[in-house]
């Protein structure tokens, strides 16, 4: 469960980092396909090397779409609604993978932010990783 | 037998060889008992764990996060034989303190996240994998006297 103050915390975190978006985003991909190379198989029809256009641009789409359920996170099943049909119906992703990237993400906040990473920063962030995937693999079943 | 790359040995080495013991245990358990509060359940006679900044301030909590930090160096000297050198810690673990297995990864977790964050940059992908693989192996040689 988030309180107030935590969904403050993280609304105000992803706004900080919406202007590096991609490069957020393409560090926690390129740190999920070393540490879990399973994972590169849903990316087959991509060039994930480091600082491809493919890897930058897939990276950004991801942070906005996490950025964007943080402003309102009440709202994430509404927010969320398009995503969860593609992730659904036409990536279906095995949602154990969405545990791999969310770690992923949070060692890249670490990486990025250093000490502001604080452990109540990180629970948070966590809490609210968790949530974001649970609602995108709502409609899988 | 668990095979290491020439990179992840040297890799973990560095990363020890650097490590600031006395604080990287302490950030990385409490951290672990703020995050996953949870795990607070097997420190209950350590005094005050009421919130994050209890816990962060805590020095009975302090003290072992440095035991953990000092042991895994010992993983670090002996990275070919893990399975003997946890054997001991493993039972304790396990008959003792009955600590759930799934727990050691919450730890792993965080304190792979300290690392991070101490390093920045320098924790390059390749280098978390190193270290995960490093930390995952241990994990398993804690769980292993569990019946």
């Amino acid at each position: 469960m988030l309180s107030k103050k935590e969904k403050e915390l993280i609304a105000d975190i992803w706004e900080s980092l919406t202007p590096v978006a991609e490069d957020i985003g393409a560090d926690a991909l390129l740190r999920m396909f070393a540490s879990y190379p399973g994972t590169k198989t849903y990316f087959s029809h991509l060039d994930i090397s480091p600082r491809s256009a493919h890897l930058l641009s897939h990276g950004k789409k991801i942070v906005l779409a996490i950025a964007e359920g943080a402003q309102d996170i009440g709202q994430l099943t509404v927010t969320l609604a398009p995503l969860q049909t593609l992730h659904a119906y036409q990536l279906r992703i095995d949602p154990t993978n969405f545990k791999l990237f969310s770690h992923c993400m949070l060692v890249a906040l670490a990486c990025h932010m250093g000490e502001d990473f604080t452990p109540v920063a990180h629970a948070a962030m966590d809490k609210y990783l968790s949530a974001f995937a649970a609602v995108l693999s709502e409609k899988y079943r | 037998m668990v095979q290491w790359t020439d990179f992840e040995r040297a890799t973990i080495q560095d990363i020890f060889s650097k490590m600031d013991y006395e604080t990287v245990g302490p950030a990385a358990l409490s951290r672990c008992l703020v995050v996953y509060p949870w795990t607070q359940r097997y420190f209950g006679n350590f005094g005050n764990l009421y919130n994050a900044a209890a816990i962060m301030g805590n020095p009975l909590v302090a003290k072992h996060g440095q035991t953990i930090l000092y042991s895994l160096e010992r993983g670090v000297k002996n990275m070919d034989n893990l399975k003997d050198t946890y054997a001991e810690l493993s039972v304790l673990h396990s008959e003792k303190l009955r600590v759930d297995p799934d727990n050691f990864k919450l730890l792993t977790d965080c304190l792979t996240i300290v690392v991070a964050s101490r390093m920045g940059k320098a924790f390059t992908g390749e280098v978390q994998a190193a270290l995960q693989k490093f930390l995952a192996v241990v994990v398993s040689a804690l769980g292993r006297q569990y019946h």
